[in-house]
């Protein structure tokens, strides 16, 4: 039977490990993306002396990208300390999965940021979390790594897709170097504001694309 | 792979041994092209077989023969019709549905940066077309309306007789894409005031490759293809005759039993799966519908899962979830109906044709519901 996956995503899909929910989490997360719809939760329970990860669960509201992604993730986040798991990205997860199609990355992304995001509000509950950062054109950038683009499976800063970013009282202004009407440009477009948006200090966030309308 | 259930019909459909058959003698002894009808006699017969397969479609929507030109499938038909019609044409604007299938779609966003004006009409949760902003659509400057006769997707069936009238009523011309409708509701253009159809081959157990579009007599049209005069000098390029041969057997293949069984097939999936699934919701006219489409959104699942799942369990459907769609964006119809990203997130589409049985519906319903109840335990989200 031919197959869009490779054996180890489709395996995954079928039997996904570490799925369900935990009564008290210590830290937990919701990651969704309104360009494709996907929507990922995590939860983590951390020990407070050694700081590894002892339990951790999933669900998974996706395609089989995702849900794979979601269950190799916790398996490779599981013993590990909250400081290495923070370090495992998507391309860690898709080399484990034996490869994931490119056009595929955005959806299979939000794992790898749900993690994350558990691994941060474990932080701040437990008061280790660093103080607000503002936001500028660093952290902006920053945020935007977690933007993938379908085109390569890279994400958008690593590929230079994003020609500038602009920002201007509580506006940030993010150039995507493509045409408006291009395959990818709604997609691309709804999954930078929601990087960005829900930032405490920003209000706004415009994106433009560069390139005329072929 | 013998045993797997093909439910996706409206993307494709298993050609007719018997078109094949019709088919074969036109690769194999009859190989002259039409156009070398003067030189020796296999190019009469060769345009003879195309005269009489052109007969078949004229025939089967009451139009003259030289009405009907031949073309590569549906995309061209409706680019032709779109783009054609535009610029053989006084006027500047053109108006379409929301939720047009994409040769439409797409022609009239070429159009539209050629400096056309374009009003993309709203349908209701239905998606029927409303009528009063259909008419309201209409300029002084409007050359086309472009409205389908039934849906790609969720299959509701729109009232072209109306559309028809008010069309001509206004002076402007009316183009339906009958892709999906051709052969399986009635389509008869002494009744209907329509000037342009798109047909496809392919949708009705036809070769792919091959479609036609009718164009009423007197109607101007701009040829796109340049090439020889083939196809009364609208569309030139060597006439696909092995294609046209084909088409024509498949529309003489579909009776009106075998509409009515595709009906039954529909209506007892419908039932069976609203009765057996929780949370599920049909897209679409319960009564206005193609009688071989369903459409069903399962809330709180991923349509690509669903059908990757039923794959796994031999049953081939289709999803308008935006992880399935090449550009990421969900299905333009869903959304169009009212529906918001979850309902396209999770509707799949099963379309029957002539090889589907009563007999498979149970299995389809049993494993859809298992699968749907699979990956609902493994989703966020969860229910009232």
């Amino acid at each position: 039977m031919k197959m869009p996956y490779s054996d180890k995503v489709i395996e995954y899909f079928k039997n996904p490990k570490n799925v369900g929910e935990m009564e008290n989490p210590d830290g937990k997360a919701k990651e969704g993306s309104p360009a494709c719809g996907d929507m990922v939760s995590l939860h983590i329970k951390v020990n407070d002396e050694t700081k590894k990860i002892e339990d951790i669960k999933f669900m998974s509201y996706g395609c089989a990208s995702n849900i794979a992604t979601g269950s190799i993730i916790t398996e490779m986040a599981k013993g590990k300390t909250i400081d290495e798991a923070k370090e495992i990205t998507w391309e860690d997860a898709a080399e484990e999965l034996g490869g994931l199609p490119k056009i595929k990355a955005h959806c299979s992304v939000l794992a790898v940021e749900a993690l994350r995001e558990a691994i941060r509000d474990y932080e701040e509950r437990h008061g280790f979390a660093e103080e607000q950062e503002p936001t500028t054109v660093d952290v902006v950038r920053k945020r935007l790594r977690h933007v993938m683009n379908p085109l390569t499976g890279l994400d958008v800063v690593k590929t230079d897709l994003i020609t500038d970013i602009d920002m201007e009282n509580g506006t940030v202004i993010v150039t995507v170097d493509l045409p408006a009407d291009h395959q990818f440009a709604a997609a691309i477009k709804e999954d930078v504001k929601e990087k960005i948006e829900p930032r405490w200090d920003i209000d706004k966030v415009n994106v433009t694309f560069t390139q005329k309308q072929t | 792979m013998n045993d797997i259930i093909y439910l996706d019909n409206a993307a494709s459909t298993k050609t007719d041994d018997k078109v094949l058959e019709a088919m074969k003698p036109y690769f194999l002894d009859t190989y002259a092209v039409a156009t070398s009808e003067f030189a020796y006699s296999m190019g009469i017969e060769a345009r003879e077989a195309l005269n009489k397969a052109r007969h078949v479609l004229a025939d089967s929507l009451t139009a003259s023969d030289e009405e009907i030109i031949f073309t590569s499938g549906s995309a061209e038909s409706s680019n032709l019709a779109l783009k054609g019609a535009a610029r053989a044409n006084e006027g500047k604007h053109i108006v379409i549905s929301s939720i047009e299938d994409f040769p439409v779609l797409h022609s009239a966003k070429t159009l539209e940066q050629q400096g056309f004006d374009v009003t993309r009409v709203d349908v209701d949760q239905d998606g029927f077309v409303d009528m009063a902003q259909l008419k309201a659509a209409i300029r002084d400057d409007t050359v086309l309306a472009s409205i389908q006769y039934a849906n790609q997707e969720i299959g509701t069936v729109q009232d072209i007789e109306a559309i028809g009238d008010i069309c001509k009523d206004r002076g402007v011309l009316f183009h339906t894409d009958a892709t999906h409708a051709y052969t399986r509701m009635p389509l008869d253009v002494t009744k209907i005031s329509v000037d342009l159809i798109t047909l496809s081959g392919h949708t009705i157990h036809g070769p792919k490759g091959i479609g036609a579009l009718y164009i009423r007599d007197g109607t101007a049209i701009d040829k796109l293809m340049d090439g020889g005069f083939q196809e009364f000098n609208k569309r030139g390029g060597m006439e696909n005759i092995p294609g046209a041969i084909g088409f024509a057997k498949a529309v003489e293949l579909i009776t009106p039993e075998e509409n009515q069984r595709l009906r039954k097939m529909r209506d007892s999936l419908i039932e069976k799966i609203l009765a057996e699934v929780p949370d599920a919701v049909l897209n679409g006219s319960r009564e206005r519908r193609l009688p071989q489409n369903a459409n069903i959104t399962f809330h709180r699942v991923e349509g690509e899962s669903i059908t990757l799942h039923l794959d796994m369990k031999g049953i081939a459907v289709s999803t308008g979830s935006a992880c399935f769609s090449r550009s990421l964006e969900a299905s333009h119809v869903i959304l169009g109906i009212g529906g918001n990203h979850e309902r396209a997130h999770g509707s799949v589409r099963f379309t029957f044709g002539r090889y589907n049985t009563r007999d498979e519906i149970d299995r389809v319903v049993h494993s859809v519901a298992e699968v749907v109840e699979k990956l609902r335990e493994i989703s966020p989200l969860k229910g009232e």
